[in-house]
């Protein structure tokens, strides 16, 4: 599999901009809300680690400022952890601001220490003061500064006026006002004294790196590390016949102390967790220990043998109904509001004289899916969004990783890949970029195949509206929208056994291996900002994804009108070409219509729907906008039965990934081999799922 | 009196200290780097509804450790 490669915007430095600022820090710590305060940037945060995979890079003023993704350690394990390192050591920052949580500090201080080491400059920034106050936990600024020879800032990001002082000591940092970090990690001896003669031969051969943090890395030998060193100076180092010397004997000194390879680093990485302990010491005082007993009552609940999977399909139901059942009387009123403004367009039209097919293309074709979509998909949207991204912000999802590693591991997988199904609910390609949290490249490779399993937000309103249309009725009963509720989380559940299934089988044969060992953080119960979240999800998530969707939608129904009102021999092109795919689309319990609007639908699953009921429509232009019921017997007119409806469903579940995905995939995998098994083995599955149970069906 | 364990074996609730690890490569290292040396308290603090990983509070940190990783930490009991 590919090495990630920082995809972070504009690394070239803009003119004018004074300098640059890497944001690092480990997973979960806020880094992304301290970026986005800073900045003034959107980017999408949340309460699990991981959230940011690729980077992002925005402006502050006069300093660029790259949002790194959160790692532990500059000892990379997961390929978004390369990124942050590459970053870190080998980038063209001119500072580090290692963003940490106030409440565990200690562990943070050990990748400051580890950035502190490479001798850039540097500055502290500890986040998350408030909920360190929460937890009485107290913290010595001041020392802490003092000890680690560097400017140090506390802050509470979602509070802007502490993130002010932050970017008065970058200003500082970038205009060359703070020289760099002077800590210096005593290591044992024995060490120091091998490191020495290293460093001496070195000497300055390291262009900009520091000698001794070099010197360190050949005698841990860390292979990456030294791969990037090598490549940041043109040469390989080792190949100096004084520096082959030098690392030579220094390592014949290491093992004449009965020091091997992997005790090296293994004491390497205990002097800087030790000297991390030492510069704790005294700077944070002990906290409440009930915050964390009230996590751990939580805990106890949403992770319990007898609680944990029920309360977890009980919350995807409850998000499902509430989505239902709020999106109903808005989608009604929308749909309202296009039928009627689309009979004063009309009236414009004529009034102006404009030809019949003019008319035709514009209006029945482009606005009236593009009405569609908007009416049956922004509703839906604006209240999932909210809704997810409100179990994001509590820290619900590492959970839900928790809960399901096991099954995963069964599977020969991990239970990252829940996360980043999580993300697939949202849109598959942001759910196959976040599969670089997994750190084995081969279950991450799994998770990015299985990751349309999961539908995205274009399916939803598809899934929904025939639940509700064939299923559940459309009468809007308090009890039909739980049925419906019950229903789409059935075909998420069969969404997600496909999920275990596939990964399982593709890790027996295709992607033999056995899984990897893992680790996931817990991250403390936060409370959610509910104003943000709404004003956040809505106008970053919601408004993006329609407008995707709509710009596919308007040129898609131009198309139809175009494919189905343009004749050859007497028939519409749409109708050749259904009649054509018709076979299949029978044996499948679909038909050619059905067929063709999912062809169609491949830059965006938003429009299939919409282009079935244009294309039965006899005039080729979607039917008028009274509601699901007059959609119902449309497509009841078109021979749909309750088969049909079903086998769509499971057609618009398993299916080939919309082109946005196919072409992440492609990115993230680097091999059009993997990205055609992506695209295949949903595909084959929908098809003959799909023949199966039409098959079975129809013998009752 | 101190009785030795793994980490693996350390109830919900329980706290020791750890006192070696068997570990290899990476896994090693990630765990280092999430403050688990030699010397350091952890507290399990729960288990997964499958029963496997377990969490652990290492450093103000809870970490989710499976089984197999576990126990190749040994940790000491004040009994």
């Amino acid at each position: 599999m590919k090495l990630v490669e920082y995809t972070g915007a504009p690394l070239a430095r803009r003119a004018g901009a004074k300098g640059v600022i890497a944001l690092a820090g480990n997973p979960n710590v806020g880094k992304s809300t301290v970026f986005n305060g800073l900045t003034g940037m959107k980017q999408h945060t949340g309460n699990w680690p991981g959230k940011t995979v690729s980077g992002a890079s925005g402006v502050c003023g006069d300093l660029i400022l790259v949002d790194l993704p959160g790692t532990y350690s500059l000892f990379a394990r997961s390929a978004e952890e390369d990124v942050a390192r590459e970053y870190i050591c080998f980038g063209d920052s001119d500072a580090v601001a290692v963003v940490c949580d106030a409440v565990c500090l200690e562990r943070n201080l050990n990748l400051v220490l580890q950035i502190a080491e490479t001798a850039k400059r540097l500055i502290v920034c500890v986040n998350l003061m408030d909920e360190a106050k929460k937890k009485r936990i107290g913290i010595d600024l001041a020392l802490l500064s003092d000890r680690l020879g560097v400017p140090v800032v506390g802050t509470a990001a979602r509070d802007r006026r502490s993130l002010r002082s932050l970017r008065e000591e970058m200003e500082k940092c970038a205009s060359g006002g703070i020289p760099r970090s002077g800590i210096r990690i005593s290591y044992p001896p024995v060490i120091e004294s091998a490191s020495k003669t290293v460093e001496d031969a070195l000497s300055d051969r390291c262009s900009g790196l520091s000698p001794r943090w070099v010197s360190l890395r050949l005698l841990e030998g860390d292979p990456e590390l030294t791969a990037g060193i090598n490549e940041h100076l043109g040469y390989d180092i080792t190949s100096v016949p004084e520096v082959a010397e030098a690392l030579a004997s220094a390592v014949g000194l290491l093992n004449e102390n009965g020091l091997s390879r992997d005790r090296v680093r293994d004491s390497l990485a205990s002097s800087v967790v030790a000297e991390a302990e030492r510069i704790c010491e005294g700077v944070v005082t002990c906290g409440d220990p009930h915050t964390e007993s009230r996590d751990r009552r939580i805990d106890r609940i949403l992770t319990g043998k007898l609680t944990g999977y029920p309360i977890m399909l009980f919350l995807l139901a409850v998000i499902f109904w509430i989505t239902i059942t709020g999106a109903n009387y808005p989608s009604e009123l929308l749909s309202d509001l296009f039928g009627r403004l689309e009979k004063q367009i009309t009236r414009l039209f004529f009034a102006l004289g404009s030809p019949e097919w003019l008319h035709g293309v514009l209006v029945l074709g482009g606005y009236r899916v593009l009405a569609w979509v908007v009416s049956v998909m922004l509703p839906p949207m604006a209240v999932f969004f909210p809704l997810f991204t409100l179990l994001e912000d509590l820290g619900y999802l590492p959970r839900v990783a928790y809960n399901l590693d096991r099954p995963f591991k069964c599977c020969g997988s991990c239970g990252k890949q829940a996360l980043t199904m999580c993300m697939g609910f949202g849109c598959n390609a942001v759910g196959v970029t976040g599969c670089r949290i997994i750190d084995s490249p081969r279950e991450r490779l799994l998770a990015v195949i299985t990751n349309s399993f999961v539908p995205c937000n274009g399916r939803f309103p598809t899934l929904i509206a025939l639940i509700s249309m064939f299923f559940v009725g459309t009468a809007a009963g308090g009890l039909s929208s739980v049925l419906s509720a019950l229903a789409l989380t059935g075909v998420i559940l069969l969404g997600i056994t496909a999920t275990f299934a596939v990964t399982g089988l593709l890790s027996g044969t295709l992607l033999k291996g056995v899984p990897s060992s893992f680790t996931l953080e817990l991250p403390p119960y936060r409370r959610p900002q509910i104003g943000r979240i709404i004003v956040r999800s809505v106008l970053d998530r919601t408004l993006f994804v329609l407008g995707r969707a709509a710009a596919v939608a308007a040129p898609a129904g131009i198309i139809i009108w175009l494919t189905s009102n343009i004749t050859v021999g007497g028939e519409s092109i749409l109708s050749i070409c259904a009649g054509f795919l018709n076979p299949l689309g029978t044996l499948m319990g679909l038909d050619g219509v059905i067929l063709i609007a999912f062809i169609l639908g491949f830059p965006a699953n938003e429009i299939v729907l919409p282009i079935i009921i244009m294309a039965y429509t006899a005039q080729g232009s979607l039917a008028g906008m009274e509601g699901l019921d007059s959609v119902r017997s449309l497509l009841a007119e078109n021979g749909w039965s309750w088969i049909t409806a079903a086998c769509t469903v499971l057609f618009s579940l398993f299916h080939w990934p919309c082109s946005t995905t196919l072409l992440t995939i492609k990115k993230e995998t680097g091999s059009l081999k993997w990205t055609a098994i992506a695209a295949a083995v949903p595909t084959a599955i929908g098809i003959a799922s799909c023949i199966v149970f039409a098959a079975v069906a129809r013998l009752f | 009196m101190n009785e030795s364990i793994t980490l693996k074996e350390l109830r919900p609730g329980c706290r020791a200290v750890v006192s070696g690890m068997s570990s290899s490569g990476s896994m090693r290292r990630r765990l280092m780097d999430i403050g688990l040396t030699e010397n350091t308290t952890v507290e399990c603090v729960g288990r997964s509804a499958a029963g496997d990983p377990s969490a652990y509070l290492i450093r103000g940190a809870v970490i989710a450790i499976r089984s197999e990783d576990s126990e190749k930490i040994t940790v000491r009991i004040r009994r």
